[in-house]
């Protein structure tokens, strides 16, 4: 599912007399129609493509009306490119300001998943201004945010933009009260750790297994056990999906089958009704006795899909590298795992993944493994991810030690706690409760994260940021010492948030008495992360 | 009249604005020597006779004057060409009405207002009229000839009906009427057969009612549509009026025009009866809304039709409730009883309220101050003994007054009466005084009026700033920081804005340090670019954090400068460099090349050589050759690594080639991995080796890929020759795990049996052995093995492994 199809799907489009839809893609359009337009974001790329089709069908003698619409806006650029390639004339371009896409209940994306390599890979701060203006919409509709924390350089200069845009815009704001009490800036490269890691809450489960995309997921005929593929909408309406979402992967069965049971019983009480009750079941119950059972039948499916899938890579074999690589120990044996994960050929991203959190957790690569795990990589996936390589290097995921910095994780870990002020301190939070949630299921170690929790908890570390030492570019507003009863919380993840992130703050909120709102640039995963750093073959 | 004028205002070319607008003069335009001694003389007055400005006329003849909507003056000479002068007689720019025009030459112009804006309409030499309905969005038209015409036609008049602008034009008795495209003679309803020829016509104000005036005296009156008559009338004078125009009041039934000869004025309405005046002096006609301005030399009068509450107030022995008010507050100033007696008969008949209406309606009529406040007050009076009466009628007019009282003060000279100043607006009255430079004035009036900030003190701020910017006599400093002084953080000015005008006025300096002023660096950038700063306005485009801006800066400044220049300025903004480097890599590959020379990155480079031996080469020579290069930057960049592993990609892409010649078979661009896996598969074992050697490919990757192609291959029996070639550095578990995954359990057993002990359970479980798993386990003595082996088993089937593997657990347990 797109981000389109979630605001106008295909039928509502065909009302309005669009004949066809294309994706954008090297492809030629075929089409008798006499108007093309097109929906893109503002990129050279895109530019070429539009100029490809209009040379196209001037080259065939073909007079067509052809209209762009950026999104969120135009840039100069993609004027110049048209201007360059000779068809800026044949062209009408309009602007569409679209910032945020409501993905749940307290989920809000702005669906720009290149927000990531842009930024942190090819610094580009275009979407700085688009994030800001995002913050801004929100501040206009939900009243001035009170307090606002950011972790990063982007985090600051998205404040920044933000703050400029709402002294200009000031004025025309009538003083309201602030319904959101907090927010939080985050740059996805302050914490990579998490990301990286497998997920196994069940709705991170169901994004690495089978990708949602904008909050729906296509169950293939091996859920569905039919010959069709449904497309299911995974948010809060979903009865059952709600309920499993949050929880770790190994409950979710025995959720599953309790629900199942449950819903027999209920099915069964028809027995023995009369009539009267009985119409009043099919008419009032029924329906959504049938709808229960629908779902629940897919998330068996799914299930069982990610069980097969799961057990087949040796899921726990991978759970139990990437533990003791969090743990710091057992390194030696990790790497060949990965070694091992290199030379057959499982999966490059996978593969790749486990070498990122190697290093991110090692604090790099000694120099012999950089090296023969480049090279096993290379022989096995090709050449061309020496690029890959190199991206890596530059975003700081996959590194070589620098000598004498032998560090075990531990001490890298307490050495960022110093290097990344409050910084690492938060996301530690982050981490060990999102680790934490991971393990919770199989260890039954909930209690470990409640006894820790003052030292979780958000007083501890806005104290923190708030703290001169610590809060050189976290801006304090005013203090409201009035705190709301429910606190509203908005998390902003610049470069994406993950699944589990987001199950482990919604667990963080629900213990602590916290509503906690995500902004995220797009919903991220360690798959997503790495292919965005991949350097394919075109 | 404060003017102090030497010639008749018959011998200058003289147009007045509307609204109480100003007066252009032009002096000795009509003598036709042309010694450098008598150039005509353009001068501007305001409309109570001070001089604004005045310019010697060094162009060519003029034929008209006329005020645009936003007075300006428009100089509309012989050769078509117009020119648009402001108050103060500064030249703005010109537009020419074409060439027809230019051949022809302009006979007559005249210059009109319609809801479109400011028109100017043409006859040439030819006889044929050109015109356009907005000078400020040029589109000529031009009309239909008239058939027959040999002469200029004696007089004619631009009409607007319908929003279509047609000319109406009088040739000796005959009436024409063109519009876009067609000419028709048409007959005004009811005008006499013997009122002989057209002299003059005259069009009110708002285009509704037309007069004209035939050479036997007569006047017919009547809608501009020619539908209907409204009246005629017979004057004794013949000789062709000077000039003619409507003096009607808005929503009035009473229209009348008024005629002026030489030394003669008469108005002349719906009645047999006419109004004449006797002129001392030429004068000149300037219709107006609601009535007339006539200027003379030394006098500038006002006719209008008096308005009904004025009237009823100070006619003679009137009793209207008005009148009776404001002598009920005379008495009561005097002291005197009579005041109960009036303002008992006013509220006896019940007509207050309508009494204070009429006084404050009046006042607003009223001109003279005092006049004003005593029907103010007497309003005010009258207001005691009503309740409920709205109090905003009394406090706007009172504040209205206020200022049409100050802008009417000679020197500002604007004398507006309330009907037009309400039609006008106050949003363009403050307009026009900024125009007129009367910047305190106008603030106090946004003071006193309240106005917002926005709309209010702040534009006139901004006005003034960019007039102030135009001071040459002043330092830059001195400007900038009066500026600043005045305007500091008031919301709504655009310092940009100033700025631009300073750089319009050739100060580049003083233009930059009010940039600095701006608070959005969005703001500063286009005009740094214009002025040539590019520096400064990349800096400003980077804090501002805005990509678009940036990316317009760096484009603009790629243009700009020659490449190296461009190159270091890049150098120096990171961010820029990485926006111009995206560029590149989409549009201009070559440059891409050039920027990671110049910067000597050869890391980037040899990246930039890898990706095109992928991407843009398609033969294998180029390809080789850029990834020869590649390697060449590697090693540069010192990046031993990547330069061995490109050196092993050329090796393995010629290998591929020569595989691809001898075997006839795809290989290029698979990765080594693969290479070696198809090799495999395709039975040619031998060059597999030579590839595992030659690569120094890892022994436990070669016995992965080897079982694995050999499985899919299904060759077990090359498999078996293998697995005991030497000890496998993977074990025999993964023979195991391929042999079951091909489901071959009878060759996956063999390899079962050749585990190590370790490896056994799971190897046994792996082919379905749970019976010999069991054992294994029992015999490792290992509970999580044996449970292992417990959570394979199914109770129909394997029930006797599971009372083995309990049995043992047991023991265990006990010991």
């Amino acid at each position: 599912m797109s981000p389109l199809d979630r605001i106008a799907n295909v039928s509502v489009l065909k009302q309005h007399e669009v004949d066809k839809l294309y994706k954008v893609e090297n492809k030629p359009i075929v089409s008798t129609s006499d108007q093309l337009c097109f929906l893109v974001r503002p990129r050279i790329k895109n530019m070429k493509y539009v100029a490809d089709i209009v040379n196209a069908d001037k080259a065939m003698g073909r007079s067509r009306k052809y209209k762009i619409i950026f999104s969120p806006q135009k840039f100069y650029i993609c004027e110049l490119v048209l201007e360059e390639e000779g068809i800026y004339g044949d062209v009408s371009c309009d602007e569409w300001a679209f910032y945020l896409l409501p993905l749940d209940e307290d989920l809000l994306s702005m669906e720009l998943p290149e927000f990531f390599r842009d930024y942190f890979l090819e610094g580009d701060q275009r979407w700085i201004s688009t994030v800001a203006r995002a913050l801004q919409l929100l501040n206009s509709l939900f009243g001035p945010f009170a307090n606002t924390y950011g972790i990063g350089r982007c985090a600051k200069m998205v404040y920044e933009v933000w703050r400029e845009l709402v002294e200009e815009s000031e004025g025309d704001s009538q003083a309201r009260r602030p319904e959101i009490s907090h927010v939080f800036l985050m740059d996805r490269d302050v914490d990579y750790v998490t990301a990286l890691c497998s997920q196994v809450v069940y709705e991170g489960l169901v994004d690495d297994t089978f990708r949602i995309k904008c909050g729906s997921v296509d169950f293939g005929p091996d859920v569905t056990s039919s010959d069709r593929s449904f497309k299911v909408l995974l948010n809060a309406q979903d009865k059952v999906f709600s309920e499993i979402r949050n929880e770790h992967f190994s409950n979710v069965f025995g959720f599953l089958s309790q629900k199942a049971r449950n819903l027999q019983t209920q099915y069964d009480r028809r027995r023995g009704m009369d009539i009267k009750q009985m119409k009043n079941f099919v008419s009032q119950e029924l329906k959504g006795l049938k709808q229960e059972h629908r779902l629940l039948s897919l998330h068996i499916g799914a299930c069982e899909s990610i069980m097969k899938k799961k057990t087949k890579q040796d899921f726990q074999e991978l759970l139990k590298t990437e533990h003791s690589l969090l743990e710091g120990f057992d390194i030696r044996e990790s790497t060949s795992y990965i070694e091992e994960h290199i030379d057959r050929q499982v999966s490059p991203s996978e593969s790749l993944r486990l070498m990122c959190l190697l290093s991110v957790t090692e604090n790099g690569l000694i120099p012999k493994d950089y090296r023969s795990l480049k090279t096993q990589y290379l022989q096995s996936y090709g050449p061309e991810h020496l690029l890959t390589f190199h991206n890596l290097k530059r975003i700081g995921l996959l590194t070589e030690q620098a000598p004498g910095e032998t560090l075990t994780a531990v001490e890298s870990k307490v050495s960022k706690l110093v290097t990344d002020r409050a910084a690492g301190k938060l996301t530690d939070a982050f981490n060990s409760l999102a680790r934490k949630s991971n393990f919770r299921g199989i260890s039954k170690k909930l209690g470990l994260v409640l006894e820790r929790k003052g030292w979780l908890g958000l007083e501890e570390v806005v104290r923190l940021l708030n703290g001169n030492e610590f809060a050189p570019t976290e801006p304090v507003m005013e203090e409201n010492p009035a705190w709301e009863a429910q606190r509203v919380i908005l998390a902003v993840f610049l470069g994406g948030c993950t699944f589990s992130e987001i199950s482990a703050l919604r667990f963080l909120g629900k213990e602590k008495g916290y509503k906690f709102i995500f902004l995220t640039t797009a919903i991220t995963s360690s798959a997503r992360l790495m292919d965005a750093m991949l350097e394919a073959k075109v | 009249m404060a003017w102090n004028l030497k010639e008749d205002l018959r011998d200058c070319l003289v147009a007045a604005a509307p609204y109480g607008g100003p007066i252009a003069l032009l002096k000795n335009n009509f003598r036709k020597e042309k010694s450098p001694g008598s150039r005509p003389l353009l001068e501007i007055y305001s409309a109570s006779g001070v001089p604004l400005a005045s310019v010697l006329w060094k162009s060519g003849q003029v034929v008209e004057l006329g005020w645009t909507a936003s007075e300006d003056l428009l100089c509309i000479q012989e050769d078509g060409t117009v020119l648009i002068y402001n108050l103060f007689c500064e030249f703005k720019r010109h537009f020419s009405m074409g060439n027809e025009v230019l051949q022809n030459h302009v006979r007559e112009a005249k210059v009109f207002h319609t809801e479109y804006g400011t028109g100017v309409a043409i006859l040439t030499g030819a006889h044929r009229f050109s015109l356009t309905t907005n000078i400020d969005d040029l589109k000529l038209r031009r009309m239909p000839e008239v058939p027959g015409l040999q002469k200029l036609p004696s007089c004619w008049a631009v009409l607007s009906q319908d929003r279509v602008t047609i000319i109406l034009l009088a040739v000796g008795q005959d009436l024409y009427l063109l519009d876009n495209t067609s000419c028709s003679v048409v007959t005004p309803p009811g005008i006499s057969p013997h009122a002989g020829a057209y002299v003059q016509m005259a069009v009110s104000f708002n285009y509704r009612y037309l007069a004209l005036f035939t050479d036997t005296g007569s006047i017919w009156m009547g809608t501009s549509s020619l539908k209907e008559k409204l009246g005629e009338f017979n004057c004794d004078f013949r000789a062709p009026p000077r000039q003619m125009v409507w003096c009607t009041r808005p929503r009035s039934k009473q229209r009348a025009v008024v005629v002026a000869w030489d030394r003669r004025l008469l108005v002349a309405g719906n009645s047999k009866e006419c109004i004449q005046f006797v002129l001392d002096e030429d004068s000149y006609l300037v219709p107006e809304l609601d009535g007339v301005r006539i200027f003379s030399c030394t006098t500038h009068e006002f006719l209008h039709e008096i308005p009904e509450a004025s009237e009823e107030i100070f006619k003679i022995a009137s009793m209207a409730p008005g009148a009776l008010l404001l002598e009920a507050q005379r008495e009561y100033e005097k002291q005197s009883q009579k005041a109960d007696e009036y303002l008992r008969e006013i509220k006896d008949q019940n007509l207050l309220a309508e009494a204070v209406r009429q006084c404050i309606e009046a006042a607003g009529y009223e001109h003279e101050p005092e006049t004003q406040k005593s029907l103010l007050r007497a309003a005010s009076f009258g207001k005691c003994f009503l309740d409920k009466f709205p109090p905003e009628s009394f406090v706007w007019m009172c504040r209205d007054l206020r200022v049409l009282n100050a802008i009417r003060d000679y020197q500002i000279g604007v004398p507006l009466t309330f009907a037009q100043y309400k039609q006008l607006t106050i949003e363009v009255l403050l307009d026009r005084l900024v125009l007129r430079r009367l910047y305190p004035l106008a603030i106090k009036i946004c003071e006193y009026l309240r106005l917002s900030e926005f709309q209010g003190v702040s534009r006139i701020l901004a006005h003034w700033a960019c007039y102030k910017v135009q001071q040459k006599d002043k330092s830059d400093e001195e400007v900038a920081h009066a500026i600043n002084q005045k305007l500091g953080d008031t919301p709504g000015i655009s310092y940009s804005e100033i700025a631009a005008r300073a750089y319009d006025c050739g100060r580049t300096e003083l233009a930059i340090k009010l940039l600095e002023y701006e608070p959005r660096s969005g703001e500063q950038v286009p005009l740094l670019l214009k002025m040539k700063k590019s520096q400064l306005a990349l800096n400003k485009a980077i804090e501002s954090g805005d990509t678009d801006l940036v990316y317009t800066v760096v484009l603009h400044v790629k243009n700009e400068l020659n490449r190296g220049t461009f190159f270091m300025t890049l150098q120096k903004q990171p961010v820029a460099l990485s926006l111009y480097r995206q560029f590149c890599k989409h549009q201009e590959l070559e440059t891409l090349k050039d920027l990671y020379n110049q910067d000597d990155d050869h890391q980037e480079l040899g990246n930039f050589h890898v990706h095109s031996s992928y991407s843009s080469e398609k033969r294998i020579e180029g390809r080789v050759a850029a990834l020869q290069n590649a390697v060449d930057e590697y090693y540069k960049a010192k990046n031993e690594f990547a330069a061995k592993a490109t050196e092993d990609q050329i090796k393995l892409l010629r290998m591929q080639r020569r595989l691809q010649d001898e075997l006839d078979k795809p290989y290029i661009d698979y990765s080594l991995h693969d290479t070696v896996y198809n090799l495999i598969l395709d039975g040619h074992h031998k060059r597999a080796e030579q590839l595992y050697r030659d690569f120094r490919i890892p022994d436990k990757r070669f016995w992965w890929l080897k079982i694995s192609a050999l499985a899919e291959r299904e060759d077990w029996e090359e498999m078996e020759k293998f697995s005991k070639s030497k000890k496998s550095p993977i074990g025999y578990l993964p023979f195991v795990e391929i042999c079951m995954k091909h489901h071959n359990r009878h060759e996956a057993k063999k390899y079962a049996a050749r585990v190590t002990p370790e490896q056994r359970v799971k190897a046994h479980i792996l082919v379905r052995e749970l019976d010999q798993a069991a054992d294994a386990a029992i015999e490792h003595k290992n509970e999580n093995e044996m449970n292992l082996v417990l959570s394979k088993c199914t109770a129909a089937t394997d029930s006797s492994v599971v009372e083995k593997i309990n049995r043992a657990k047991a023991q265990t347990l006990k010991k």
